[in-house]
């Protein structure tokens, strides 16, 4: 028998989990809210890692900078798996179709030989700097503290690994799928006098123990620059040279550097403003990142535009940094 | 000789799977339970592309069996054209 | 010039296995630091073969799909009230249990993956560790949401994350997962992927999850489907991790027998929660916890181990104890909690009477003898206005956690104790599986937080229990624990359906 149900006796008797309401009151939340705060286990761990005897499992000390609260470093974009998931599969569906349109058209023969060395020469070997990116932000996500920092940068590692893809596909597409390209690339990135600052770069990140650092190593600083020098003033110097459609399988980066700036930004201006003592360890951390950087770039940069080329990415570096309040 | 099995969501895109599977492999075993069908066989079971294109009427690429699947049981081996489990024994 | 078409393999290959390098201005070792203090030789990286070959760009493409359809789902489910469908409030107490228990293990499972995806020197490795970590964190993050809309009308769900760290049978599972994510990255993986993953897993998503539809749960059956889906990649990402172990080096062989007779052990203590999840809190059943374990761990498992057997790995030890326990575990763990629920966060009832009889029916060899008398006895004393609740603190096994509740399998009525000796001090088990363990790496179990321990030592407030539950767990005292009858949750049901 079906019964008709008052509404009245269909209310609820909370809006939300008990630590939700207590950081936000008691209203709905979001999903993003109840799928990332304090979902992390914080206390009354029963062993110490074996790989680490001297801390926690989780651990907020695997970094220098101290929070308050970790979660304070929410994600603007609130992210959660499906909702990043979701974005990730329409840019996607884009990028499929561009990268589609350029093979069924054989947009390549249009290229100048001048045009293909260039692709090939400074953008295919990109996959290893992107797959250095994937580690690095994973080291965040195994490492960091707190949900909202840890699956953003899980997230971001993802994204890493999927660069490193679109960028072997470019490879992949010029070389008729014989990967001749690749093993190309990877001479370049292994012998090549322009690329060994930034592999040694990469190398030194990969080194280095403190999660935070290495997060402002390549999220901030190596990030910026890349996307400055690549996506910006190399993408601009192959269309003017009539290489305009290499811009179609560029279009995911670019879209997708600015997204993650939005957040890096975010993360870093929360962890400034937190105390003093952060925003001189991150001012120290940048200056530091920044000047190996400018060592480690300035032949790659020369060599793929001009001289002047590294000074107008360093200006978009030290922009975002005054944004941030670094 | 080993059960290998493929469990698969009961829904619609999930019958002509089925249906496929069954065609390939025609001493498999369906049964059918609450929101689930399982698939057993003797040591190897094969999902063919071209079969659950046939039956489908329309593209169908092998890793988009992962939308309906459940569980399985063997040695997995996927390609473009087929996915098959087995226990070598 | 035509190019050639790359098959998915081929395609994979190319996109993924090449991105690593050799070093030159760094030592290698010092970025790939945890891979051999474990003792597990790998002498070639590239022998390893992807279990799956999802690029990013397919992997967003068909999670986005399976999380649109999912989220459809609870949409729909809040939006009409799904809650009034199920086929009995007693259900929900299962929920309770899996959203304080299971999900955060989920999330540890994550952070173990994003630990092995950024420490295994072998790249084709290490991504499908990565591909695990976010299926993990996406399997945490639709639980939360499913429950979400349960919490709201149930209780017992609100405080889930506060609890796991704290409530004392919930160190059960939360120290499983610490156990192995505080081991080594290859017993990690050994643990998980594949003792975890590739068999016991599914006893807890498919027949439990399929008992969910039955019971008219949409939002569960749904994120369990879906989530198991995921699943399939893991399980044969475990095997995968299993077979490349051995075959790299022949000493491997005895260290990873040694993890897998752990592992099985620690996985069957964790998944009697599971055996009476399936027997006790399903009102409408659809198989019983012995029949689930026979297709699922003795039809499964003892294929897996036959295949297994070439490369000279033999069944873990115990099955056959594990075997006789089958008959036992779910009435031993219902009973304990039954009175203990005053401590619990959920609801705990005696079995109807149709329900005895299904029991009897499952469990021809042990119900009516064991266990049956004991429910007729509880009914006696309700009838009589006594439910009974024990008031002592259980005694934990050092290892599993859980209380000494299990018998000796050759005499149903004896409890199992054993115990070892380490630096002047004893330690108490409830196996033999558990003392092996212990006795193996005590350094590692002497840390273990044992809650009756923890309260004993005034470190959990109190000094009554009350205050414990209420202050420490955060419990709401009288809504979220005590018997189902006379409970807040039973009370609302009889509202929204009208009965009295």
């Amino acid at each position: 028998m079906s019964i008709e149900i008052k509404t009245a006796t269909l209310e609820p008797v909370r809006q939300t989990y008990a630590h939700i309401e207590r950081r936000f009151g008691n209203k709905p939340a979001s999903r993003y809210q109840e799928a990332t705060y304090d979902v992390q286990s914080e206390t009354n761990f029963h062993y110490r890692p074996l790989w680490q005897p001297d801390l926690e499992l989780n651990d907020p000390r695997r970094t220098q900078i101290v929070m308050q609260d970790w979660y304070a470093l929410k994600d603007p974009r609130q992210f959660y798996y499906g909702a990043y998931v979701q974005q990730r599969a329409k840019m996607q569906e884009v990028a499929e179709s561009n990268y589609a349109f350029f093979e069924k058209r054989d947009l390549a023969r249009f290229l100048s030989e001048s045009a293909k060395a260039q692709v090939m020469t400074y953008l295919v070997p990109l996959r290893h700097f992107e797959h250095t990116a994937n580690l690095n932000n994973m080291y965040g996500a195994a490492y960091g503290y707190g949900t909202a920092i840890t699956q953003a940068l899980l997230f971001n590692g993802m994204d890493r690994l999927g660069m490193a893809q679109y960028l072997s596909r470019i490879g992949l597409i010029l070389d008729a799928n014989t990967g001749e390209s690749l093993i190309q690339a990877k001479h370049q990135w292994l012998e090549a006098d322009i690329w060994q600052g930034l592999r040694a770069l990469c190398e030194q990140t990969l080194v280095t123990e403190d999660w935070f650092e290495v997060m402002v190593a390549q999220n901030l600083v190596m990030d910026t620059l890349m996307t400055d020098l690549v996506y910006r003033q190399l993408d601009h110097k192959l269309s003017e040279s009539g290489a305009q459609d290499v811009g179609m399988l560029l279009e995911f980066m670019q879209l997708w550097n600015k997204e993650a700036q939005r957040w890096m930004d975010a993360v870093l201006k929360t962890t400034a403003s937190e105390s003093a003592a952060n925003q001189t360890l991150l001012t120290q951390w940048v200056q530091k990142w920044r000047a190996l950087a400018i060592q480690a770039l300035q032949p790659l940069a020369e060599a793929m535009l001009d001289e002047n080329a590294l000074a107008q990415a360093l200006a978009d570096l030290d922009k975002r940094l005054a944004k941030s309040g670094i | 000789m080993s059960k290998v099995y493929i469990a698969l969501q009961d829904n619609d895109e999930s019958r002509y799977l089925v249906e496929a599977i069954q065609a390939d492999n025609p001493t498999a075993e369906i049964l059918y339970m609450p929101a689930m069908i399982r698939i057993e066989a003797q040591n190897f079971l094969v999902v063919k592309r071209a079969s659950v294109e046939e039956v489908m009427g329309r593209d169908w690429d092998v890793q988009e069996i992962h939308l309906n699947l459940i569980t399985l049981g063997g040695n997995v081996d996927e390609d473009d054209e087929q996915l098959t489990l087995t226990w070598n024994q | 010039m035509a190019a050639k078409k790359l098959n998915i393999k081929d395609k994979y290959r190319l996109l993924t296995r090449d991105l690593d390098w050799e070093f030159s201005y760094q030592d290698r070792k010092q970025a790939f630091p945890f891979e051999e203090f474990e003792g597990i030789k790998i002498t070639d990286w590239s022998q390893w073969e992807d279990p799956f070959r999802l690029t990013m760009d397919a992997y967003w493409k068909y999670q986005a799909e399976k999380e649109r359809k999912l989220y459809a789902i609870f949409d729909a489910f809040a939006q009409n009230n799904g809650q009034l469908n199920i086929s009995d409030p007693r259900y929900v107490n299962a929920l309770k249990i899996f959203l304080t228990g299971v999900s955060p293990l989920e999330y540890q499972a994550f952070q173990g993956f994003a630990h092995t995806g950024r420490q295994f020197s072998g790249v084709g490795a290490r991504v499908a560790c990565q591909m695990q970590a976010i299926d993990e964190l996406r399997h945490v993050q639709t639980q939360i949401h499913a429950m979400s809309h349960y919490n709201k009308f149930f209780d017992g769900l609100q405080d889930w994350s506060h609890m796991h760290d704290r409530v004392w049978y919930l160190s059960v599972p939360k120290s499983f997962f610490n156990d192995a994510r505080a081991a080594g990255p290859f017993e990690f993986m050994v643990a998980i992927g594949f003792s975890f993953e590739y068999v016991l897993t599914n006893l807890l998503f498919v027949p439990f999850m399929s008992g969910a539809a039955y019971n008219g749960d949409m939002a569960t059956v749904t994120f369990g489907f879906s989530a198991q889906s995921d699943e399939a990649r893991h399980m044969t990402l475990g095997l995968e991790v299993i077979k490349f172990l051995l075959e790299q080096h022949e000493d491997n062989i005895p260290i990873v027998q040694k993890w897998i007779d752990k592992w099985f052990w620690r996985g069957t203590r964790l998944l009697t929660i599971v055996a009476m999840m399936m027997d006790y809190m399903l009102p409408n059943k659809v198989m019983s916890w012995k029949e689930a374990w026979e297709v699922y761990f003795e039809e499964a498992g003892g294929a897996l181990f036959k295949d297994l057997a070439r490369y000279g790995i033999r069944m873990p030890k115990y099955a056959d104890l594990i075997e006789q326990e089958k008959e036992h575990i779910s009435h031993q763990a219902w009973w304990t909690f039954y009175t203990h629920g005053h401590a619990a966060g959920f609801h705990t009832w005696i079995p109807t009477d149709e329900e005895l009889d299904w029991l009897s029916e499952k469990y021809p060899h042990t119900f009516d003898q064991y266990y049956r008398p004991r429910w007729e006895l509880a009914k006696a004393m309700e009838a009589k206005g006594e439910r009974f609740y024990t008031k002592a603190l259980p005694q934990l096994c050092t290892t599993c956690q859980i209380p000494m509740l299990f018998t000796e399998m050759d005499d149903p009525t004896q409890i199992a104790y054993r115990e070892s000796l380490y630096q002047g001090e004893r330690y108490h088990f409830c196996s033999d599986g558990c003392k092996d363990i212990f006795d193996e790496e005590p350094e590692k179990y002497i840390h273990s937080w044992l809650p009756v321990h923890q309260i004993f030592q005034g470190q959990c407030g109190g000094p009554e229990v009350e205050d414990i539950l209420r202050d420490y767990y955060r419990m709401n005292v009288g809504a979220d624990n005590l018997d189902m009858k006379g409970s807040p949750d039973e009370a609302r049901w009889k509202l929204w359906k009208g009965v009295a």
